[in-house]
């Protein structure tokens, strides 16, 4: 090997032997979250750190951060339309500002910028719109035409004889990536060395409850588990798109349907990509991650699913877009593609907040945003588990916003067709 | 990508097709009499079985056509499909 430049990677630190315990489960917590994904692991890591809640396990019926956070593509942005998202997103960015030093972990935040294309009129018009409403939130973001978006993103074909010609973007400046692997072990971490419990290998399985939601006394009392019944002060579910699966449990309804959410990587290239491109109009999103691979996204397959693989078509369809959008992309070799399950809204915003059982929270519903709000959402629903007060940044994402009209609908800021 | 057997067509390939979300969700049968929330179940509650799921599909590309389908939400494989004035079969989930 040529010792001339350092190989793409050598600069990433090498994996620890272990970063947890692995403990046995107690009979008892006094907080039981139930999903080791970023969501669960970021809650339990505030719980501890800002709180001193440390009885707290996070049950996980895989291996910690082995679903959908395994499976995302690390894009990382907060330039959302509305007040309600921009606010939790925004407190998100700015945790994930200062994150590598709360964890004293190596995460590599890489604030590369997004751009998000405009291709038709209406989307140059809705574009500038949330712009405006980014700025006035406080939010960096600034509107581009075709010249400047090429200055950023030389490799994207900004002429005006494709299909779907780019008449701008709107760009935000601090918007970037980070290593998925590394924040959830980051997290798992520090919250193990707090001493939460991370419990591997641990399905639930149903519930133990007491009382009636008719008369609103129901508590959930104990998690009936695969490593046996655990009980519990607490319950928080940070389950994606197996939520509604264990709410059917409870007899609850949520508007929630699980569909697979599709990503694939290409081979290892020089660095080519310098920033984050999406395209809500063709649905194509691309990165280039820290390695060299080229990380892309679609849009959700249509129909429900939990098989963690999705339909050739989609990735056809996207593939096309990809093409035409950066035509060098044209021989790169695909490596791998997979698929999450992402739980979807009818207005494409989370379902956070309480539940027909008193102490049982819900945090579900983030489709395709969930990576990036993982630090700003585990501080708001630690902060709503210690005080006993829904955070004022997750109260408007209630369940009950469906029945009162109150809906955030954020289909055109989403990023991905849901 | 798999086929889709049409009712009308016979198997045909998934593109050609549109999904419709639940089957069997009827119309209220006595709209004055609902409550907001019962409006609100029947806009936007839907279940989400992981295993066998009645849902609709269209064939867009075909005789544009909608009918019903027994899915399996797990292996994606379709196990009946069926006339929309039809019952929903009984099928055998794989692995159940």
């Amino acid at each position: 090997m040529s010792t001339e430049t350092a190989p793409p990677g050598a600069h990433l630190p090498e994996h620890p032997d272990a970063l947890w315990r692995n403990p046995e489960p107690k009979r008892s917590y006094d907080v039981v979250i139930v999903g080791g994904g970023g969501h669960g692991l970021a809650t339990a890591h505030y719980l501890a750190k800002n709180h001193g809640i440390t009885d707290v396990a996070v049950l996980e019926k895989g291996w910690l951060a082995g679903g959908n956070m395994a499976r995302n593509t690390t894009l990382i942005r907060s330039n959302y339309l509305w007040d309600e998202s921009a606010f939790v997103y925004e407190h998100a960015l700015k945790l994930w500002e200062g994150l590598e030093d709360d964890l004293g972990y190596p995460i590599l935040f890489s604030q590369r910028g997004v751009l998000n294309l405009a291709h038709t009129e209406q989307d140059v018009r809705d574009s500038v719109r949330r712009v405006e409403a980014n700025k006035l939130n406080g939010i960096d973001a600034e509107y581009l035409g075709p010249d400047d978006v090429a200055k950023i993103c030389p490799i994207l074909n900004v002429s005006h004889d494709i299909r779907y010609p780019v008449l701008g973007a709107t760009y935000q400046p601090r918007a970037g990536i980070a290593k998925h692997d590394y924040v959830a072990w980051g997290f798992a971490r520090s919250a193990d060395a707090a001493g939460v419990d991370l419990i591997q290998d641990c399905e639930v399985l149903d519930f133990v409850t007491e009382g009636s939601t008719g008369d609103g006394t129901a508590r959930v009392t104990g998690i009936r588990t695969s490593r046996g019944d655990i009980a519990c002060g607490q319950v928080v579910l940070c389950a994606a798109g197996h939520t509604s699966t264990l709410l059917d449990r409870l007899g609850v309804r949520t508007p929630l349907q699980s569909h697979p959410l599709q990503a694939l990587v290409s081979e290892l290239l020089e660095p080519v990509h310098p920033t984050i491109v999406m395209s809500n109009a063709v649905h194509v999103y691309v990165s280039q991650a820290h390695k060299g691979e080229l990380v892309m996204g679609a849009g959700v397959d249509s129909y429900n699913g939990y098989g963690q693989r999705g339909a050739f078509h989609v990735i056809e369809r996207q593939m096309a877009a990809a093409v035409e959008l950066f035509p060098i992309f044209a021989r790169a070799h695909l490596l791998r593609s997979w698929a999450g399950i992402v739980d979807v809204t009818p207005d494409a915003s989370p379902i956070v907040g309480r539940t027909p059982y008193s102490n049982l929270l819900v945090n579900s519903g983030w489709g395709t945003g969930g990576f990036k709000v993982t630090p700003g959402l585990g501080w708001c629903l630690a902060d709503t588990i210690a005080t006993g007060e829904l955070h004022p940044h997750i109260a408007p994402f209630a369940l009950d916003r469906f029945v009162t009209g109150a809906l955030v609908d954020e289909h055109g800021a989403a990023g991905v067709a849901h | 990508m798999q086929l889709i057997g049409c009712p009308w067509c016979g198997p045909r390939e998934e593109l050609e097709f549109h999904y419709g979300g639940q089957a069997h969700v009827a119309y209220p049968a006595d709209p004055q009499e609902l409550t907001d929330e019962q409006w609100v179940h029947y806009v936007f509650f839907r279940d989400n079985p992981k295993g066998a799921f009645a849902e609709r599909w269209v064939h867009s590309a075909g005789c544009r056509r909608w009918f019903n389908a027994v899915r399996d939400t797990r292996t994606y494989r379709f196990l009946a499909v069926y006339r929309t004035d039809e019952a929903r079969p009984s099928v055998r989930e794989a692995g159940a």
